[in-house]
């Protein structure tokens, strides 16, 4: 089974749609329509391939681990997305929706970040392109995550906190969603993951499918064969999905990993926010629980559509780690390989690890999706 | 067939009457039901009450602060429905809150237990005319009048198809932004109410945007009539409490009958 285009509608299976106000509802038409027009053009894909590869740095590597695996019994090679440029896969969506945004003649691209990865993946295309950028980021993750916040403005970004609610993820996806809505007539919303209304989930998964296509590739090339296991941490899940697409129409089994305190997956109970339906984190009453992970990139209580029906049919699987095996985890590449992963991959690696025993003798591809500069400071605080 | 809600908007139509609409945050302090008589004591033709939600994306800092506030107080769907059950306060009641509420509670319990409770109308912002079908269904069977919203950022063809829909009244959108108080009336009120009004004989009413007594007479000149959320709801925030309210829907209704 590959990983199909939603209906005409936005839907996958039970899951997506677009659950916006009215206001932006021409908007994301004219985004669809744009979108659709671009991906069949060979002139945008070869701008996009381009700066992909001549900025970007793509194609990022597949490394073997032979240290690592032979501590856990189990063959661990890593798609290397945190070699891209800015440090993590965000970069793959975030110059394809500037294209884009720059295409349909928008001037500003607004965003939100959890991490900061995003925000600044989105402040450095906007600077590229000589476009306005604005970015909504929670109070809480603006003090975990202060460098990337530095970051932003030095290439020209304006930062804004978002104060209410967790002020985390969720509430800077409010803000940013608000903000869109006064400005919609030359603002282009750079969403950073495989969620929102349609065309977002669909659009940012073929953005980010670049990293299962080389992926397939390079292990066919370089290992001679597929993986057995596919595995991915999950926020909204624009890493995951975008390295499954490579792998869905094979004998792989995908794994996605959610932080233990955002589980929308695992808990499976079907909500509406941020513009689609999917499995959601909510109380008896349909109030949006707060998620908390060590991890500000996942610390979202919702989660793509394409995941809940990915999940619904059966076709991934998706488990829950703890912040205490993530930091361990943390520990292990860095240790065994020389690679200091962000904390966001991290949660795939601490479910490989626990799941040693039966992942024994496979090949398990695991998609590094950023490097762990960012978090070495609040590291710093917990290791001591 | 016209509901409760559509019926007492046409028939202040035809009494040359335009009407005003205020938003109430359902669960905001003890006396949230006093300050909902105090608006129809003054003068309003219905009410709008807020189902507070945790993630009000089409609403401004004013209404966000509100439903905190309700919530952080225990406020749930149930509660807003069991309080409205007691009351009659003689004009039309409608809800106001975000799709996962009625998702979660189950379409059909929430609009049954609407029509329970004395509500005629339902708004959900965040379901835009290619996402109403289940609910509407649902809505048109047990009763419920939905009101769709209509923004400037439409254009005629849609604009068409969303009036076509719409039970109650039509909610135009007055100007590209979520709710608030705003100094002066934005220019895009007058210009979507007209759009409206040229193709509608539904009630059409301005709501985001519209703060103050005189903004109202100004949009309501082209319009039937007006919703005022955040300037009412920013008076309980700042403890005017019931009479605050019901001196400024006094104000707005001189300012409309004049
Ligand atoms: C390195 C990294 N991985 C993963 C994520 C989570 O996003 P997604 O689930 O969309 O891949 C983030 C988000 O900030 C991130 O920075």
């Amino acid at each position: 089974m590959a990983m199909t285009d939603p209906t005409t509608r936005g839907w996958f299976g039970d899951f997506g749609g677009r659950f916006v106000p009215e206001t932006l509802m021409p908007a994301l038409f004219e985004l669809e329509a744009a979108f659709r027009d671009a991906w069949n053009d060979p002139i945008f894909r070869a701008e996009l391939d381009d700066l992909l590869t001549h900025y970007a740095g793509r194609p990022s590597p597949l490394t073997t681990c032979d240290r690592l695996s032979e501590e856990l019994g189990v063959e661990v090679v890593l798609k290397r997305e945190d070699l891209n440029h800015t440090g993590s896969h965000k970069i793959n969506n975030v110059l394809g929706q500037a294209l884009l945004a720059r295409r349909m003649g928008k001037t500003r691209l607004v965003a939100e970040t959890g991490a900061g990865q995003h925000g600044v993946a989105t402040a450095t295309a906007a600077a590229l392109m000589g476009m306005e950028c604005i970015v909504y980021m929670g109070e809480v993750d603006m003090a975990r995550q202060e460098l990337n916040v530095f970051r932003m403005r030095l290439l020209g970004a304006e930062v804004t906190a978002a104060a209410s609610g967790s002020r985390t993820l969720k509430d800077a996806v409010n803000e940013a969603m608000r903000h869109w809505v006064a400005v919609v007539e030359d603002t282009h919303y750079c969403l950073g993951s495989v969620m929102g209304p349609h065309p977002y989930p669909w659009m940012v998964r073929e953005f980010q499918r670049v990293i299962g296509d080389e992926a397939r590739t390079q292990c066919l090339s370089r290992l001679g064969r597929l993986p057995d296991v596919v595995a991915a941490c999950v926020g909204g899940g624009s890493n995951a999905a975008g390295i499954f697409s490579g792998f869905a129409d094979t004998d792989a089994q995908l794994v996605g990993v959610e932080p233990a305190g955002g589980a929308a997956v695992t808990r499976a109970v079907p909500g509406v926010v941020h513009g689609s339906r999917s499995f959601l984190m909510q109380d008896e009453h349909g109030q949006v629980l707060e998620a908390e992970s060590i991890s500000a990139g996942l610390d979202y209580p919702g989660v793509g559509p394409e995941h809940s029906h990915l999940a619904a049919i059966g076709r991934a699987r998706y488990e829950t780690v703890t912040d205490a095996e993530v930091i361990e985890a943390f520990q292990l590449l860095s240790r065994t390989e020389g690679i200091i992963p962000a904390l966001e991959p991290a949660h795939a690696l601490a479910w490989i690890s626990r799941a040693r025993g039966e992942l024994a003798g496979t090949l398990v591809l695991l998609n590094l999706s950023g490097r762990g500069d960012k978090d070495v400071g609040q590291m710093m605080g917990i290791l001591g | 067939m016209i509901g409760a809600f559509e019926t007492a908007l046409r028939s202040a139509r035809s009494a040359d009457r335009k009407v005003v609409v205020p938003y109430i945050t359902g669960g905001l302090g003890d006396d949230w039901l006093d300050a909902v008589r105090a608006a129809v004591d003054a003068g309003a033709d219905a009410v709008e009450i807020g189902i507070p939600f945790s993630d009000p994306v089409m609403d401004g800092p004013t209404i966000q602060a509100a439903s905190d506030l309700a919530l952080r107080a225990g406020t749930t769907p149930v509660s807003v429905f069991a309080q409205l059950r007691h009351v009659d306060v003689g004009v039309p009641l409608a809800v106001m809150t975000y799709y996962n509420i009625a998702h979660h509670m189950g379409l059909e319990r929430f609009a049954s237990t609407a029509v329970d409770s004395g509500v005629a109308g339902a708004i959900l912002p965040d379901v835009p005319l290619e996402e109403s079908e289940p609910w509407c269904d649902v809505a048109d069977r047990v009763g419920v009048e939905t009101i769709m919203l209509a923004a400037p950022t439409a254009d005629d063809d849609r604009l068409a198809r969303i009036v076509a829909r719409a039970r109650g009244f039509v909610y135009a959108v007055g100007l590209l932004g979520v709710t608030g108080v705003r100094d002066h009336l934005a220019a895009s009120s007058l210009e979507i109410a007209g759009r409206l009004k040229a193709i509608t004989d539904k009630p059409v009413l301005v709501g985001v945007g519209v703060s103050t007594p005189l903004q109202a007479a100004e949009v309501s000149t082209v319009a039937d009539g007006v919703v005022v959320g955040s300037a009412v709801v920013q008076r309980l925030l700042d403890g005017e409490g019931p009479t605050g309210v019901g001196e400024f829907i006094g104000a707005v209704r001189a300012a409309l009958d004049a």
